[in-house]
């Protein structure tokens, strides 16, 4: 067994190039583990962890790959990601003429002075610096950066305060501005509604919820799920609501958020209240009482509060409050059959907001369990990694995306999980969620299916499947051939997470 | 915002490609930007550098800087010996050096041998051991040109009894600025040999050469440098690495001057045998000009122009307007170039010298557009050279109309460095620059380019902030 590691200095590539380069050098014959990472202090601290030695020196700015496995295929990895790393046009030689690469955003504003907006999805620890030059430079902020403390957060949603600018994110994923979708966004007609959610799933849900009951969305903005948290104040989603109050194209306005701090929902209530718009709003498990205010309209769902908005638009009556399935006769309708071992529900989801929802739907019929994420009246696991009695995990969350791609993005880690509780003899239903939409992966399924088709051809009793699909028709992937392909597969289809959560819930506390 | 919404969206992207793929591929417009981590990767550097970004008396102080330095008008109007022209050197057994401040036992080889030979030449010592002696005892001190507004290139050693050029600037209350004289090639103190005809040739430079000059000064009259300058730019030089056309203009002007004075013919004769031997004659003319013109930018609160940048063969060190006379330093970055036959880069001593003061003026490395043949030390091209030229725009705050480049069609050479644009962009200062020996006396081994290093331009920028909050 041979260590190899190598060093390019001053070479920064963002960690999702990195990490292509990584996956390919591990599928290498010969090779135990090998990963390519920038320099920082993390870093290295997780290459030391991973058996590559405390003896790799090296500055945040400097390129670092590192492999183990036999000498040959050491040497030969090492060659592969130079040429990965170093085979990219030189416009510069090619054309012989010069232009200054765009570094930095003020680089950025020379050549491009009609810029009003900066995507910042750089590093966490650079994210903050990045967001106050940009405000600083007069742009609108969308960061999809994460690990942005509290504090850096509150500092830049106060410069945006005063420079009347807007920032979404931290760790905000999804807006769509202008009918542009910005991350991970799905397509939607433009129309009245405007929504600000400080949940990424949330916000997609609801658009495409809207996009579904006919009407359209005028602008979407994400807060960052930090926003709401006492010590920011939720600037960010006051700032949107009042932003969509001056929009004249917005008729309607949705907010969406996990249960904010006390006070804070008190004044995003209360400023909710004094605009001259109807204003749905959903803080996901909250009491609607205290909602009860003129011109708030309480929803009890991500799919709901699409719905309440839509009826407020047209003026007509407000949809009623779910509490069983749209349609629980395909249950009674199911030739699945199951060993009396067979109780647990187990989700496996996607979007961390999906998870919140499904657990609360859940603790409705009286399952409670655990999760990496629980909601109140659940446990936290006790090894993220397997699933015990009634769980419901969100792998999108920091403790699975470490050095891994979000399962959005790259849903194999999702497809593993959905293969190991499909195939524990305690799993009675597989819940999950498919997200498409620009960002997402192109292929959702292409994997899922394989795995679906394995344990159904190995085992006599496979658990149930239900799925909900978050999209549009007009999404690359099509949210209708993606329903159909899961359906052909035996996967019971839900109109909505909530819909699903239900529909399994329900399933599943009839067993016991 | 609400504005936003009335817009069109154009986004700015920095971090995943793929995000401005898919607005493009959604009808949106967005432009990929290649970022780069800020300030080197220093996250504390990174975010003092973010609050300094568009500040209104920044800009402001940035404008007074850049325009008392455009507004500079180096004249050559005398020559004197160190000792006259700067009192301290004539109070006490001082030696000025290139760079920021170094103690003896740090100081590279070459600049160590060129004390040496200084202290020879002074006749504080009878030998080099009595001389390293001196130093030990303590009785001999050090401190950088840059301390009493002089400048000198490689080892940049000046004592009391060497002749200096005298740059004055009209435009800024007379203010003088210094350079002592260059040498010629070969073993010289400022490569740190300091042999008995080294000694001999600096005695005959602080005589007869000095009296010369000086009585050439009286016959021609305040002579402009920037003019001389200019046109070299125009005709191959750089004025840093290359100063062959701006030693013949000097000449032009020198020669019908020196023949109109008293002085012998044979003085005569000798004095302009000796420049002509030297295409470097005017290097310290240059660089003299640009420190009275970067002298005319110092000491702006709010300023964060870079008015110094110098080696000491050990460590880079910069100055910023806005900071006054506080050194920012960092090991200095390795030389990329060629070596004379026999030297190798294990022969190179680190990057030495006041000289980089014509970068920092817009001259030099930024000016590498009119020397092609410069970039033949790197083995580059042409397209190379006016490149580099062109990547200096991105961290300058102006130009200077004064030097203009023929191959960039004329356009003023980038000119006046902002500290922060130069950690914000990650493109650092090129530097064109002469390699000497590791080993005092040995000489130029080489020559080459390199670069400013980024800590110099983050830590001066932290600094910078610290002492805005006050």
């Amino acid at each position: 067994m041979t260590i190899k590691y190598k060093k390019f200095e001053n070479l920064y590539q963002d960690s999702v190039s990195l990490m292509q380069i990584s996956a390919r050098l591990n599928k290498m014959s010969g090779i135990d583990e090998a990963s390519v990472a920038m320099g920082t202090e993390a870093n290295l601290a997780r290459m030391t962890d991973a058996g590559f030695g405390s003896y790799i020196i090296a500055k945040p700015n400097d390129l670092v790959v590192a492999v183990k496995g036999d000498q040959a295929a050491c040497q030969e990895a090492i060659e592969i990601a130079f040429e990965a790393l170093t085979a990219k046009p030189d416009a510069v030689n090619d054309s012989q003429q010069f232009s200054q690469p765009l570094t930095s955003f003020a680089l950025g504003l020379t050549q491009h002075p009609d810029a009003n907006l900066a995507m910042i999805s750089v590093p966490g620890e650079y994210a903050a610096a990045e967001a106050i030059k940009a405000l600083n430079l007069g742009l609108n902020v969308m960061m999809f950066s994460d690990n942005v403390s509290v504090v850096d957060e509150r500092t830049i949603k106060q410069l945006a305060q005063q420079k009347e600018l807007m920032v979404m994110g931290p760790d905000c994923g999804t807006a769509i501005i202008n009918g542009i979708p910005l991350g991970f966004a799905n397509v939607v007609r433009r129309g009245a509604i405007g929504v600000v959610a400080a949940s990424g799933t949330g916000l997609q849900e609801a658009t495409c919820r809207i996009h579904q009951r006919g009407e359209g969305v005028s602008q979407a903005l994400g807060t960052g799920g930090h926003d709401l948290h006492q010590d920011v104040g939720g600037i960010s989603m006051l700032h949107g609501l009042q932003a969509l109050a001056d929009d004249e194209a917005t008729k309607v306005i949705v907010l969406i958020s996990k249960p904010p701090a006390k006070a804070i929902a008190e004044q995003i209530l209360a400023t909710a209240a004094q605009v001259n718009k109807p204003v749905v709003v959903h803080f996901l498990g909250a009491a609607d009482s205290s909602m009860a205010l003129d011109g708030v309209y309480a929803a009890h769902s991500l799919a709901h509060s699409a719905e309440v908005a839509v009826a407020v638009l047209n003026q007509q009556a407000i949809p009623a409050v779910q509490t069983q399935p749209k349609d629980d006769s395909v249950l009674t309708k199911l030739s699945t059959k199951l060993l009396p071992s067979q109780r647990y529900i187990r989700g496996v989801f996607a979007g961390g907001t999906f998870c919140f929802e499904a657990q609360i739907i859940a603790s409705q019929y009286g399952i409670n369990g655990y999760s990496n994420t629980p909601t109140q009246g659940n446990s936290q696991l006790d090894d993220v990694w397997t699933s015990q009695q009634h769980t419901i995990v969100d792998l999108g969350d920091d403790a699975f995306t470490q050095g891994r791609p979000h399962p959005m993005i790259d849903p194999t880690l999702r497809n593993q999980r959905i293969l190991q509780d499909a195939q524990d003899p305690g799993t009675a239903v597989i819940l999950f969620d498919v997200v498409l939409g620009y960002g997402a992966s192109e292929a959702p399924l292409t994997e899922l299916l394989d795995v679906i088709d394995t344990v159904r051809s190995k085992t006599a009793t496979a658990p149930l499947f239900i799925a909900h699909v978050c999209g549009t028709e007009l999404d690359p992937q099509s949210r209708d051939l993606t329903r159909d392909a899961l359906s052909e597969a035996g996967v019971l289809i839900a109109d909505s997470n909530a819909d699903a959560a239900h529909l399994a819930a329900k399933f599943t506390s009839q067993l016991c | 915002m609400k504005a936003l919404f009335t817009q069109k969206l154009t986004v700015l992207n920095a971090g995943l490609a793929s995000f401005a793929s898919n607005i493009e591929r959604a009808g949106g417009e967005a432009i990929a930007m290649n970022w780069q981590p800020p300030a080197g990767g220093d996250r504390q550097g990174g975010l003092a550098l973010a609050e300094l970004l568009n500040q209104p008396e920044i800009e402001l102080a940035n404008q007074t800087a850049m325009e008392r330095y455009l507004a500079a008008q180096p004249m050559l109007v005398d020559v004197m010996l160190a000792g006259e022209a700067i009192p301290t050197l004539a109070e006490k057994k001082l030696i000025l050096h290139a760079g920021p401040p170094i103690p003896w036992q740090e100081m590279c080889g070459p600049v160590q041998g060129a004390i040496l030979g200084a202290i020879l030449f002074e006749k504080w010592a009878d030998d080099l051991e009595q001389a390293e002696a001196l130093i030990h005892a303590g009785e001999v001190t050090f401190e950088p040109c840059h301390h009493f507004d002089a400048v000198g290139p490689m080892a940049g050693i000046i004592s009391r009894s060497m002749p200096l050029w005298v740059v004055e600037n009209p435009n800024n209350g007379n203010e003088r600025v210094y350079s002592n004289f260059n040498e010629g090639l070969g073993k010289v103190l400022r490569f740190g040999a300091n042999s008995p005809a080294v000694i001999e040739r600096l005695e005959w430079m602080g005589t007869e050469l000095a009296q010369a000059m000086k009585a050439m000064l009286v016959q021609s009259g305040p002579i402009e440098l920037k003019p001389i300058m200019a046109q070299a730019l125009h005709m191959g030089d750089e004025v840093h690495n290359r100063n062959a056309a701006a030693t013949g203009l000097l000449l032009k002007q020198l020669v019908p001057a020196l023949l109109n004075t008293a002085e012998p013919k044979e003085q005569i004769q000798r004095v302009i045998s000796f420049i002509t031997a030297n295409d470097h004659f005017f290097l310290n003319l240059s660089m003299a000009a640009c420190k009275c013109m970067l002298k005319a930018a110092e000491n702006i609160p709010n300023s964060t122009m870079v008015t110094v940048m110098a080696r000491n063969g050990v460590n880079f060190g910069i100055r910023l307007s806005g900071t006054g006379n506080t050194w920012f330093q960092a090991p200095a970055n390795p030389v990329d170039g060629l070596f004379f036959p026999g030297y190798g880069v294990e022969d190179a001593a680190a990057d030495l010298g006041d000289s980089a003061i014509t970068e920092t003026a817009g001259v030099g490395g930024f000016a590498m557009a009119s020397s092609p043949a410069i970039v033949k030390f790197v083995g580059g091209t042409p397209i190379d050279a006016t490149n580099n030229s062109r990547a200096m725009q991105a961290i300058t705050l102006g130009g200077n109309p004064a030097f203009t480049l023929p191959a960039l069609n004329f356009a003023p050479t980038a000119a006046g460095i902002d500290a922060r644009k130069v950690a914000d962009h990650s493109v650092l200062p090129i530097i064109n620059t002469g390699i000497a020996h590791k080993q005092a006396g040995v000489g130029q081994i080489g020559a080459g380019i390199t670069t400013a290093p980024m800590q110099c331009f983050v830590d001066a920028l932290q600094t910078f902030a610290a002492q805005r909050e006050h």
